[in-house]
């Protein structure tokens, strides 16, 4: 049996009250990639910090074989021993050093007790070489994007011999660009014997990647197959327990009198006044239309919303009408008085306030229509909020629930409650699904159809083109600060956008 | 998914536990510094005198941590209070002494000043992008200079009656009794609004049981404490100041929007900027309050010591940002409130009071309440990390 670099059988982990794993068992053979998929709360974190020793042995039950040996985890260090790395998706980089001393944190190389700079570099290229990155090791990795960091994290671990390579989630905050290089990684890395476990949502990257795929539902493991067996609906099938016979509830509306008009827009960096990051961009948005702007990361569409929406560092010029009107926005504030709200991409940094609790969060762009004689009137605001979340489908119990303690799709209705709460004209969505489960993004694709319905402008920034396509009445595809192509629903299709996104056509 | 609600209902409910330990922590070390002063002092300590004493002493700090809470919640810093409570003070004396102002006016202008500071060094925060912990050490350097300038380094005394009674009078004692027993009934009042309330709102309460018996303690500890300070003079003025400062200053905290937007910066700036909060007009207020506290609490204290001093208020910036974290204000921010602090300030001045009665030498209070600050911060710490394990 030492086919199975992994084993992991009967795996049983209790919380106080609630059974995280049960009776759970992974066995991953040697040198494959192994999908692990389930929604948020599934249990695959759980069962990975059981792997990777944060959770010690004796507070589980079930044991643990690596190439057919069994292995006890008292630490994260046992576990390292045994040649096992966790890629977390927020990455665990020293900023302010170089990549070659990031590469050896936590184990320098040293002559005479002190650090071998030359030696340092010297073994950092020939692993930089291995990976495939072209890099000089002295970068600060401050420097680099988000997914060459991924790859130092990834060289990292490889460096330090490890056999088994859990990545959580890696593609989350990468270009499709960085992706396609992550993919060759993993498959060289493949070819070189290395067992790979990953974490992802997103099941075309499974579907593309993995040789097996183990699916986790509320603790369990309910399928695990390899993936010729497969396909992307049954894997959401397994996940969800259920089928979703139609992921986008498009319905086809009549759409209202234009409610948004951007008429030559630009946006210039600060200190470099040549570099544009928008430059002349024209469209309009209809009431109850959905409006999809596609392109790949970098294209500018965030920096375009969110300049409108007055949060973006720098200011743009151009026109923008609401209704018709002339509008001058300055700043968030401004743009909540017109009508404006903005969804950002990124919820923990820009959407949430984590250490507050679920009302205060909702009323936050709001609160001012919740009081009275200038005071915050508490029964006015928890009935608002309580209106709001159950429209929302939000679930939990106690409006007085820290935010951080949310799920990922919880914390993102939270944030949708946010705005709605501002009854917004125009509804601007930059990645509203990204990270969170299928079943949350089934509900947000419901709500967005109902807003729309309503009357509400919806502009729908996405990455995941079967989102867009799903959803939007029009599409607009950028790239390189322009728009590029703009297609109405019927004619659409992923080659077009694609082709047009990367500077086809 | 019924999975992850379940596991947040037991966090929640160890959160809850544990915030409720903290609660505790401070009302536990509390009485363990009232228990150990007494007993070394032979009940000397909780005499009334003492206890008037204490209140009085503790009065300056716990005003200027009353403004250092909003403060450090909004994730910035004030190292500057100490200078402005001897510059505030000087200033007031320095009229009335060698002008010949009458108190009302010393007084006005002496909140102004702090007021105007507070918006010097606002402005600079906010708008200029200079990091708090800089203009406010420069701050700190630079009124401490203003006051040596004006003063030309000498002590200036005598006060007025009037400006001393600030610091050192006593509320009548029938106006005190009055006082405590409508703090009592408020209490009772307000406790069961709120339990109403939160039940037809659907929200949860604790037991009736728990809530009523905790306020009833409150309510003793009021009786006792009116009734210790009746047999001296009474209550001290400075403390009336306090309570009067802190009632205004947590309703603002917990019930207007500007009270709400101070947590939400601190917890996340740039949430709190794209949700339209406009962080520079609030993080200025914040210092303009906090200049303007830091004026009533150099009237007091001059008038305490019926002379204004060059050297009026030094330090005190640490003792009220101690009186803070030891509070349960995180200098993150996002997180804190005014009462946590002022029972830090108590804890504070008791170590001081309780020592110097013991004729314990000074350096002794020094390396004492250092400590204290830092096992406050542990004993902080060390709840997060069970949680998060």
């Amino acid at each position: 049996m030492a086919t199975y670099a992994l084993e992991m059988k009967g795996i049983v982990k209790d919380f106080p009250g609630v059974r995280a794993l049960d009776h759970v068992s992974f066995s991953v053979k040697k040198g494959e990639i192994h999908a692990l998929c389930g929604e948020n709360g599934a249990g695959k974190s759980t069962l990975m910090k059981v792997l990777s020793g944060v959770y010690p042995y004796g507070t589980y039950e079930g044991e643990i074989y690596i190439n057919g040996q069994k292995r006890v985890f008292k630490s994260i260090a046992d576990s390292q021993n045994a040649g096992i790395s966790i890629i977390y998706q927020e990455l665990a980089l020293v900023p302010e050093m170089s990549v070659a001393e990031n590469i050896f944190l936590g184990h320098p190389l040293l002559r005479h007790k002190i650090v071998d700079w030359n030696k340092l570099y010297k073994e950092s290229q020939k692993w930089l070489e291995f990976i495939g990155l072209s890099l000089d090791p002295q970068t600060k990795v401050s420097s680099l994007t988000v997914g060459k960091q991924q790859l130092i994290e990834i060289t990292k671990a490889i460096s330090r011999n490890s056999e088994i390579l859990i990545l959580d989630e890696p593609t989350a905050a990468l270009t499709e660009h960085e992706v396609e290089i992550l993919k060759e990684v993993l498959k060289k890395l493949k070819s070189e014997g290395v067992t790979c476990i990953y974490i992802s949502h997103k099941l075309n990257e499974v579907m593309e990647l993995a040789d097996s795929v183990t699916v986790l539902r509320d603790g369990k493991s309910v399928s695990s197959n390899a993936i010729t067996e497969m396909n992307e609906n049954k894997i959401i099938t397994y996940m969800v327990g259920r089928e979703l016979k139609d992921l986008f509830p498009y319905e086809k509306r009549e759409l209202g009198d234009q409610i948004l008009e951007v008429k030559n827009y630009s946006l210039r960096e600060q200190g470099n006044r040549n570099k544009s990051i928008i430059e002349d961009v024209s469209f309009s948005l209809r009431k109850g239309e959905i409006l999809g702007i596609s392109g790949l990361m970098g294209s500018g569409r965030t920096e375009l919303l969110m300049s409108i929406f007055g949060g973006y560092r720098e200011k743009g010029v151009g026109e923008i009408f609401i209704e018709g009107q002339k509008v001058n926005i300055k700043s968030p504030s401004d743009a909540i008085r017109q009508g404006l709200a903005y969804v950002s991409e990124d919820r923990k940094r820009f959407g949430l306030v984590l250490g507050m609790d679920i009302t205060k969060n909702s009323t936050l762009a709001s609160l001012k229509k919740f009081m009275k004689h200038s005071i915050v009137d508490s029964a006015l605001e928890i009935k608002g909020v309580e209106a709001m979340t159950k429209r929302m489908k939000l679930k939990t119990t106690n409006l007085e629930t820290k935010v951080r303690q949310l799920s990922g799709g919880n914390q993102q209705k939270v944030v949708l409650s946010k705005w709605l709460l501002t009854n917004p004209k125009v509804l601007i969505l930059d990645e509203p699904t990204r990270g969170i489960d299928v079943g949350a993004k089934f509900e947000i694709y419901k709500i967005i159809n109902e807003l729309a319905k309503d009357g509400v402008g919806i502009i729908l920034i996405s990455s995941e083109l079967p989102e867009v396509l799903g959803m939007s009445d029009r599409i607009l595809v950028m790239s390189e600060g322009k728009i590029k192509g703009e297609f109405s629903r019927e004619e659409a299709t992923q080659e077009k956008i694609m082709s047009c996104a990367t500077g086809g056509i | 998914m019924a999975n992850t609600s379940l596991s947040n209902a037991v966090e929640e409910k160890s959160l809850h536990f544990k915030l409720n330990l903290q609660a505790y922590t401070l009302v536990i070390a509390l009485v363990l510094i009232a228990f150990i002063f007494g007993l070394l002092t032979k009940g000397e300590f909780l005499s009334s005198r003492n206890l008037s004493n204490l209140f009085t002493q503790m009065s300056v700090i716990s005003i200027l941590s009353i403004g250092m809470t909003l403060v450090i919640v909004a994730g910035q810093i004030d190292l500057s209070v100490g200078s402005l409570v001897g510059l505030t003070g000087g200033i007031a004396a320095i009229l009335q002494v060698w002008f010949g102002w009458s108190t009302t006016m010393v007084v006005i202008t002496a909140i102004l000043v702090g007021a105007l500071a507070g918006l010097w060094q606002g402005w600079w925060v906010a708008y200029k992008n200079v990091p708090a912990f800089i203009v406010t050490l420069g701050g700190m350097l630079i009124f401490r200079g203003i006051l040596i300038g004006i003063s030309k380094g000498q002590t200036v005394a005598p006060l007025n009656h009037s400006f001393t009674a600030l610091g050192t009078s006593y509320v009548p004692y029938v106006i005190g009794s009055i006082l405590a027993v409508a703090s009592i009934l408020l209490l009772y009042i307000w406790t069961y609004r709120s339990r109403k309330k939160r039940i037809s709102l659907g929200l949860k309460v604790k037991s009736a049981k728990m809530e009523y018996g905790r306020i009833t303690i409150y309510s003793l500890l009021i009786l006792l404490l009116i009734y210790m300070l009746n047999r001296y003079y009474g209550m001290p003025v400075p403390m009336l100041f306090v309570i009067a400062f802190a009632a205004i200053f947590i309703f603002i905290s917990v019930k207007t929007p500007f009270g709400r937007y101070i947590y939400a910066i601190g917890g996340n700036a740039e949430a709190a900027a794209l949700s339209g909060i406009n962080i520079k007009k609030t993080i200025l207020i914040i210092f303009i309050l906090m200049g303007a506290l830091a004026g009533v609490a150099g009237i007091i204290l001059t008038g305490r010591l019926n002379a204004a001093t060059t050297g009026a208020g030094d330090m005190y910036e640490l003792d009220a940002i101690a009186a803070c974290v030891i509070g349960g204000t995180s200098l993150m921010g996002g997180k804190g409130n005014i009462i946590g602090a002022i029972i830090g300030a108590l804890i504070m001045t008791s170590i001081d009071n309780g020592m110097s009665m013991m004729n314990i030498e000074t350096f002794w209070q020094y390396i004492v309440k250092g400590l204290i600050l830092i096992i406050a911060v542990w004993i902080d710490m060390a709840g997060k990390k069970n949680v998060a394990a």
